[in-house]
């Protein structure tokens, strides 16, 4: 029998809302705000790699120029990877909305906006996959959470999965491991069978296609970038460095980010790869056409990843090396790790990487053969193979951001800073929720680094800079060092804006810093060319 | 009985009141997200609200200079200026302030007849408006800002090998 129930006390009824329930998430349009979105992309990026639909269009557009057909090809492309990934299927299927996963995400978290709980973000997807797949779906609809694909639902669509970065932070959270990244993942595909990607992604993925790195810069662009560096590293070490590109017969292929080659300040993490690779008399050879480590394909499709990253192991194949070592990157690392051998190998001409300083197998790299120098020089300072001097970077407190892709992505947890510890005096940890497995990601991520979107990268880069703030606060931190060239590219903006006075570097510039290499002079620099500690110019005085 | 008095007497009623009603500017799937989260590293947002209108509350009664309160209006306002709100709406949580004190404490000023008290707060919390204007200003120009040093930044070594980057000199 059903309890009798009570009449409500007087102060329970002052607290009734007068105010109108607020619209079901289902009826309140997408409206395209300035700064929260990136730009649609020029026809031509499509044509030069022959995707669909090329034309002039912007996302603010009533008219988004798509083909009459529209519909069929998106709930026919929801059909084909439905049968062509079971993950996709089950997740579409499992949740059960117990809203583990809502308040993990950093979009949801900065911004306060509902359609970015992750839940809620796959809901989109799965309110119309119920509609068209699902029985109770067909013959229920709105009573069983389905609804109709329309062109409000397909714009909606465009904007939240273009707020989702795929950090995967949710998903360490859900308790059926639902990977909304793979939900996002689909949806983009989706897009792009109507020609309609970001600017910001297409370009890079064009230019990649035709020249091999995400500014379309030619090789002899790529060796002079480097040579600069080169000048740099003399005035401040007082060695020449030589390095060879796309020599044959290299024991090593090291490939890297192109960001690390053009912008500050992955340059300076790049001349401590130089430094280290010198230092160590390492048989290896950079590549001037498998210039690209990173992967914008890798947020436009499947097909599209693979062809971008075919190149890696083509260039090992036709230069002869044994393995191959890849710099500081995020993305880059998720592809290599979890796609690379599947799409595009096996590498069976490669041999199974060895340090040849240490001795050391890369066991983790057997199937790829492709070793991430974060463990490469973890191994190095292990078996005590670098005279390192940590004190050259003392004007510096140094906190780590785990990228989302080396960290929950393959597990590269311990060896960033176990090298970080090594070459510098003072490291802080953020707060143990922010960090590793539960990092929260720059915001800027799966091609989000536009400048247009600044405001949406601002908001999703908030739970991380909070974070920051606090070492700052407590620590007196003035440095983020990070493994990740997309990293090192927008935490700068991200800490301009939230933490003025932190910079941001790569690993592998501090190990530059503390380096001490044979035959070098004494230093007055640190890689950005300012003084060390104790070198300062007493102007002043 | 001095209007700071009752203030302080029912500040946690009257912080707890702000808060509350800054929150309902939110969706309120948000808002009951940012009331609960206690965590300040998983709940930044409500964090920076709840601490900032803290210290904006003490430095009215002190009666601390713009130095002193700048910091706390600071941190809000660099969050609501990314955020989905006006220029209006992301300063005008400042004046709920208002709204809240005469709600909590209107039967003590009547009957302790504190209106000019009243007055020099309304004022005081009216300056808190025009600094905030200031404030939200140079969060929206370094927006801005960001933008132009990101593209420059990313292309600096080209920038520099085709001589397109000339040092500033004193």
């Amino acid at each position: 029998m059903a309890k009798p129930t009570k009449p409500p006390k007087p102060e329970e009824l002052v607290k009734i809302d007068y105010n109108p329930p607020e619209k079901p998430w289902m009826e309140v349009p997408v409206e395209f705000k300035p700064g929260t979105f990136c730009y649609g992309t020029r026809p031509k990026y499509l044509e030069e790699v022959g995707l669909p639909n090329p034309r002039e269009w912007s996302p603010t557009d009533d008219d988004w120029k798509l083909p009459s057909d529209w519909k069929d090809t998106v709930i026919n492309g929801i059909g084909e990877r439905l049968k062509k990934y079971r993950s996709f299927q089950l997740f579409m299927d499992i949740c059960v909305r117990c809203g583990a996963c809502a308040d993990k995400c950093h979009f949801f978290i900065g911004s306060g906006d509902p359609k970015n709980m992750p839940v809620l973000r796959a809901e989109l997807m799965r309110s119309v996959y119920r509609k068209y797949f699902s029985l109770g779906g067909k013959l229920l609809g709105n009573l069983a959470g389905a609804r109709e694909l329309t062109f409000d639902v397909f714009k909606e669509w465009w904007y939240y999965f273009y707020q989702c970065t795929e950090c995967r932070r949710c998903s360490v959270f859900c308790p059926y491991g639902i990977d909304t990244a793979e939900i996002t993942m689909m949806a983009r595909e989706l897009f792009n069978l109507l020609g309609c990607n970001t600017d910001w992604i297409a370009g890079p993925v064009a230019n990649c296609y035709r020249k091999g790195n995400h500014l379309g810069l030619e090789p002899h662009t790529i060796t002079s970038n480097i040579e600069f560096m080169l000048d740099d590293i003399e005035e401040i070490t007082g060695i020449k460095i030589e390095p060879t590109f796309n020599r044959k017969g290299a024991e090593i292929l090291f490939v890297t980010p192109s960001g690390d080659l053009f912008g500050d300040p992955g340059t300076y993490t790049c001349m401590g790869y130089l430094m280290l690779f010198h230092e160590l008399g390492l048989d290896y050879t950079w590549s001037t056409y498998a210039s690209e480590g990173g992967n914008f394909g890798f947020f436009t499709s499947m097909e599209m990843a693979k062809r971008l990253n075919y190149k890696i192991y083509a260039e090992a194949k036709r230069l002869g090396v044994k393995w191959i070592l890849g710099g500081e990157c995020g993305h880059m690392w998720r592809v290599v790790h979890q796609y690379m051998d599947t799409w595009n190998g096996p590498a069976d001409f490669l041999e199974e990487p060895v340090s040849p300083i240490t001795g050391t197998k890369f066991e983790n790299a057997k199937t790829t053969k492709m070793v991430h120098i974060a463990e490469f020089t973890a191994d190095l300072i292990r078996h005590g193979k670098l005279k390192l001097d940590p004190s050259r970077n003392d004007h510096l407190k140094v906190t780590y951001h785990d990228s989302c892709n080396t960290s929950r992505g393959m597990g590269i947890l311990e060896e960033p800073r176990y090298i970080l510890k090594n070459v510098c005096n003072h490291f802080h940890e953020m707060p143990e929720d922010t960090i590793r497995e539960k990092t929260f990601c720059c915001g800027s991520g799966t091609g989000l680094n536009a400048g247009e979107n600044m405001e949406l990268r601002m908001r999703g880069g908030f739970p991380r800079a909070n974070a920051v703030k606090h070492v700052r606060d407590s620590h007196g931190v003035n440095m983020l060092a990070n493994i990740c060239a997309i990293d090192r590219a927008t935490l700068s903006a991200l800490m301009q804006y939230w933490v003025p006075d932190v910079e941001v570097c790569g690993v592998h510039e501090l190990l530059g810093n503390a380096l001490v290499m044979t035959g070098e002079k004494e230093r007055e620099t640190d890689l950005r060319l300012e003084p060390l500690p104790g070198k300062e110019e007493d102007e002043d005085v | 009985m001095e209007l700071k008095d009752l203030l302080r007497e029912k500040r946690a009623v009257i912080l707890k009141r702000w808060f509350d009603l800054i929150l309902e500017t939110y969706p309120s799937e948000t808002s009951s997200f940012l009331k609960k989260q206690k965590n300040q590293f998983s709940n930044p947002v409500g964090h920076t609200i709840s601490e900032g209108i803290e210290g904006l509350f003490d430095g009215l009664l002190e009666e601390s200079g713009t130095d002193g309160i700048s910091p706390f209006l600071d941190n809000i306002i660099r969050v609501r200026a990314i955020q989905e709100f006006t220029p209006s709406e992301a300063i005008g949580f400042i004046f709920l302030l208002k709204k809240v004190i005469r709600e909590s404490l209107q039967r003590e000023i009547r009957d302790h007849r504190l209106y000019d008290e009243l007055e020099g707060l309304d004022s005081r919390i009216d300056d808190l408006v025009r600094i905030s204007f200031d404030i939200y200003m140079q969060c929206r120009e370094r927006l801005y800002e960001l933008k132009a040093d990101e593209v420059r930044r990313m292309t600096f070594r080209l920038l520099q090998r085709a001589n397109l980057v000339r040092e500033i000199q004193d």
